[in-house]
């Protein structure tokens, strides 16, 4: 099929979907007034049985904390297939980016760069630590803060030699931090069926609500969520970043 | 113009679409994904909204203060995570296909099959 027949094809069919998509939307409640009890009565239960201020934290990590572990563990999943996927074929090999061009040389990273790499690495991960901290008390959680953690790494990243930066980087330790954070899930999930209820009910004392150490174990899943994104997503920018700079192909002109 | 926002995620829905069908690029065919993903966000927010709500979180709001559905954000956290690892996967795909076929065009593959 040619492209531009392909083109028409999909607009006609587009046409005839998006006026079935307007039809169906338009016998959804009007924008703005919401119409399902199970939002309301979150809102009004949730800081009272859960003692945990951030009510969609709380909908996730407890009361529907199974669905955010099978989340975590698509996430686990995929990090894994992207290591697979991008592991050294049997026709590669690994070299610096300038080894094919001697009499060229890569750019160095500019000092700017370097120096606002660095300055902004201490803030960038302590906002990561207050992130994932502070999930079940405001905004955030172990997602949000993972990822900022592991734009922490990036920075690193961009303000050194990615080349250089390879050989010293902790990949056993990723690794580890990677799967404890995934089996801390399941671990604190565990800790419900050794005190006799059942998997992932809070059996730690609730706290005050509105201070870090409250909503049970809340705090301590998104500690585990937390390592367990940011080594993730340590490990597929690497993957990626070993794509862009490590490997080559035989005979291929870089 | 109540409809508005659930137009929008239509709209998204059907231009990352076009995009996908159009692309000429492996990695811009991700990235409409991604626009097609979006599409989903705006419209479990849009659902969720209530007019005048606050965001669900009460720690500087007393607890019955008017705020928006709890539930769909959680499930948009869970979108943008599934989201997230649907992109990562399909970029390490591009990045293979790229060294075995050294193009991204979907339309060159079908002359490097035969």
């Amino acid at each position: 099929m040619s492209p531009s027949l392909r083109r028409r094809v999909f607009l006609v069919a587009a046409a005839v979907a998006g006026a079935l998509l307007v039809w169906g939307l338009s016998g959804l409640p009007d924008y703005g007034i919401y119409r399902g009890p199970y939002g309301d009565v979150l809102n009004a239960v949730a800081v009272g049985e859960r003692h945990a201020t951030n009510v969609v934290a709380a909908v996730t990590f407890d009361y529907r904390g199974v669905d955010t572990m099978g989340e975590e563990y698509i996430l686990f999943a995929a990090v894994i297939g992207v290591a697979i996927l991008l592991r050294a074929q049997r026709d590669e090999r690994e070299e610096a980016p300038d080894e094919d061009a001697a009499d060229r040389r890569a750019p160095g990273t500019s000092n700017a760069v370097r120096v606002l790499g660095l300055a902004l690495l201490g803030p960038v991960v302590l906002f990561g630590i207050y992130v994932v901290a502070h999930g079940h008390l405001s905004p955030g959680g172990g997602f949000q803060g993972g990822v900022v953690l592991a734009t922490g790494a990036l920075l690193v990243y961009l303000s050194g030699e990615y080349v250089t930066l390879r050989r010293v980087r902790p990949e056993a330790l990723l690794d580890l931090a990677e799967s404890s954070g995934a089996a801390g899930y399941v671990a604190v999930g565990l800790l419900g069926l050794a005190a006799g209820v059942t998997f992932l009910e809070n059996v730690l004392p609730l706290g005050q609500a509105g201070t870090l150490l409250s909503s049970g174990m809340i705090p301590l899943i998104n500690l585990a969520v937390g390592l367990e994104v940011a080594a993730g997503f340590v490990l597929l920018l690497s993957e990626f970043l070993e794509q862009t700079l490590v490997v080559r192909r035989p005979g291929e002109q870089t | 113009m109540s409809l508005l926002p659930y137009l929008i995620a239509a709209w998204l829905f059907l231009v990352g679409l076009y995009g996908i069908v159009t692309s000429r690029n492996l990695v811009h065919a991700v990235v409409c994904l991604s626009v097609v993903q979006s599409s989903t966000y705006v419209l479990l927010l849009a659902i969720g909204y209530e007019r005048g709500g606050t965001a669900p979180i009460f720690l500087d709001v007393p607890v019955g203060t008017r705020a928006v559905d709890p539930v769909v954000s959680a499930l948009t956290l869970t979108d943008i995570v599934v989201g997230a690892t649907v992109s990562a996967l399909l970029l390490a795909l591009a990045v293979q296909t790229y060294k075995r076929h050294g193009t991204l065009d979907p339309e060159e593959f079908r002359s490097v099959r035969d």
